[in-house]
């Protein structure tokens, strides 16, 4: 077979797995729209309302004069993004563990197309995800400075950090045994990552021992940038800093996940 | 057509030497097998005894540890990719995705097989009307019985018409009925120029479907041969004849000397090699004057096979 159309059957068979993918997420919608928008409006909700009014008094000069809440939605933003990490893992497994993998397997179906497929999937419930969450924010008072190329740009970043993250959570789904096991290990990526970072207050507010760690891990470089095009103050370099994090988590988490499903 | 092509286009599989173990546990202990294209081929054998590992091996999910082997003319080790064109696996698990409906489930097949749009409506459709699923099509397998999921498994195979199919003990837990319908496609399949080997605890399913049986216990091919042939190895066929009293049974032990005399059941057991004809014999030879009270009629069973050919204690000695 010529080079081109082992391409073509890839993408093909990528596409093919992706609307299966789509398809399963239709059929999940009432369980998706709790955990992917839910949880993260009742989290925007709680941190604005009840502990919006200490929080913003104690940012002083990093919320720069604006209402907690726009310093807030980014990082909201950060956590729906964090929490498709669950279900990517959990799905992975899921196929696992069936007979679905092993018939794939038996098939002279493209290496990989199963995995493009899962990332492509938690891509476009992040997309759908993130801009349901920013439509509750703007109803509860989140004013956005950004112009239309910032917009772009937080799109463009929210995008490769799912895309990273869902890398990510294939390979851990991959080398998870079980949808409990699953779960529990994206569980630092979904809570313990994004408190550990500039998500909800500043990093160089924090205690000295964490402040190193919170000011130079890829979730603060991801929540800053958005924070700064979202609220219209420079961003300096910190998207590329935070793209080329991106990048590079979804190398090693790819290597990592093709690895573990030809392994498996 | 010389010899040897023939003899190369007529092997559906030809497997020597094949080997597998996981750390200490050997698994396969040298398996050699050949399959004839559009052949029915068994492997008979209890649980562990290795029949999942071969089909996991031979439809290119495991590697073997050491051996060669052939499908369809392709090298299992050098041609995996030819190898998963030709074949179809229905595992011993359910394989089918429970989100999908089961006409979804048969079009996402054919989409991975690289289908064109009319012929895959078409095949899909087709299969959905054979399988007797045309009603279930637009509903998710977690509403169907467990004879449908497996018939709705090996649809999912055969979009791609396959000419080797693997079935991994295709009727483990299905009522007696499903089993029959399973059996019936099996036979249909084998009409339409498949080759077919599948994996069975059950004597009877090999006995009934397969071309040629071969026991496998331990990682190692016991025995090998058309169910006759095997039958005929294994001695565990028998009439058992009880009787009333003490004086018939005396009576009958003279008329049958071949038997087995039980003094204290009043029972005798009867060598049963010819099933209904023995069992004719056997009657005549006793005439009228022996009064049999009972009579049960022995086949034997995966039990008698394993006693025969392994020396393993079988259930009857037991007891």
């Amino acid at each position: 077979m010529s080079t081109l159309t082992l391409l073509t059957f890839a993408a093909q068979d990528s596409a093919t797995m992706l609307g299966r993918e789509l398809k399963h997420s239709l059929r999940l919608v009432r369980l998706l729209i709790v955990s992917a928008i839910l949880v993260p409006v009742v989290m925007l909700l709680l941190f604005d309302y009840i502990l919006g009014g200490t929080i913003g008094h104690g940012l002083g000069d990093a919320a720069r004069g604006a209402p907690y809440v726009d310093f807030l939605v980014p990082g909201i933003l950060i956590l729906t993004l964090a929490g498709s990490c669950g279900p990517t893992a959990i799905n992975v497994t899921l196929d696992m563990t069936g007979g679905f993998v092993d018939r794939i397997r038996t098939m002279a179906v493209t290496r990989g197309a199963l995995l493009a497929g899962h990332v492509g999937g938690s891509v476009l419930r992040t997309l759908v995800a993130t801009t349901a969450v920013t439509g509750v924010a703007l109803l509860v008072g989140f004013r956005p400075k950004a112009s239309v190329a910032d917009w772009l740009a937080v799109v463009g970043i929210v995008a490769a950090f799912s895309f990273a993250l869902a890398w990510l959570s294939a390979a851990i789904g991959l080398v998870t045994k079980s949808v409990a096991g699953a779960n529990g290990s994206t569980l630092p990526l979904q809570f313990l990552l994004p408190f550990l970072s500039s998500t909800f207050v500043p990093a160089d507010s924090m205690p000295a021992g964490v402040r190193w760690f919170a000011a130079n891990q890829p979730f603060t470089a991801v929540v800053d940038s958005l924070r700064a095009l979202l609220t219209g103050t420079p961003a300096g370099n910190t998207p590329y800093v935070a793209l080329a994090w991106c990048a590079a988590i979804a190398l090693v988490a790819y290597l990592w996940a093709q690895a573990s499903f030809r392994r498996t | 057509m010389n010899a040897l092509t023939n003899q190369a286009t007529r092997t559906a599989v030809s497997v020597t030497g094949l080997r597998k173990a996981y750390g200490e546990k050997v698994v396969l202990d040298g398996v050699d097998l050949t399959i004839g294209v559009g052949e029915i081929f068994a492997l008979l054998g209890p649980n562990g005894a290795g029949k999942t590992t071969i089909v996991r091996i031979l439809s290119t999910l495991i590697p073997a540890d050491a051996g060669t082997a052939t499908v369809m003319g392709y090298d299992l080790g050098r041609e995996a990719g030819a190898v998963r064109g030709v074949i179809g696996v229905t595992g011993q698990f359910s394989a089918v995705d429970d989100l999908l409906t089961g006409e979804e489930n048969l079009l996402l097949m054919g989409r991975l097989l690289h289908l064109r749009a009319p012929v895959l409506r078409e095949r899909a459709s087709e299969l959905l009307e054979r399988f007797d699923l045309v009603d279930a099509a637009r509903q998710t397998p977690a509403t169907y019985s467990g004879g449908m999921k497996r018939r709705l498994d090996l649809a999912m195979t055969l979009m791609g018409r396959p000419r080797l199919i693997f079935l991994d003990e295709p009727t483990t837990g299905l009522d007696p009925r499903s089993r029959q319908t399973m059996w019936q496609i099996i036979r249909e399949l084998v009409r339409e120029g498949a080759t077919i080997l599948l994996t069975t605890q059950y004597l009877d399913e090999a006995d009934h479907l397969a071309d040629r049986i071969a026991v496998l216990d331990h990682g190692r091919i016991v025995t090998e041969g058309t169910p006759e042939e095997l039958k005929r190895r294994i001695p565990g066929a028998h009439i058992r004849l009880r009787f009333a009293d003490a004086a018939s049974l005396v009576k009958a032990a003279r008329e049958l000397p071949e038997g087995t005399r039980d003094d204290e059941q009043l029972v005798l057991r009867v060598p049963n090699e010819r099933g209904i004809r023995s069992l004719r014999d056997v009657l005549a030879r006793l005439g009228d004057d022996v009064a049999v009270e009972d009579l049960f009629i022995h086949t034997p069973d995966l039990d008698d096979v394993f006693f025969a050919v392994t020396g393993n204690v079988s259930k009857e000695e037991t007891r």
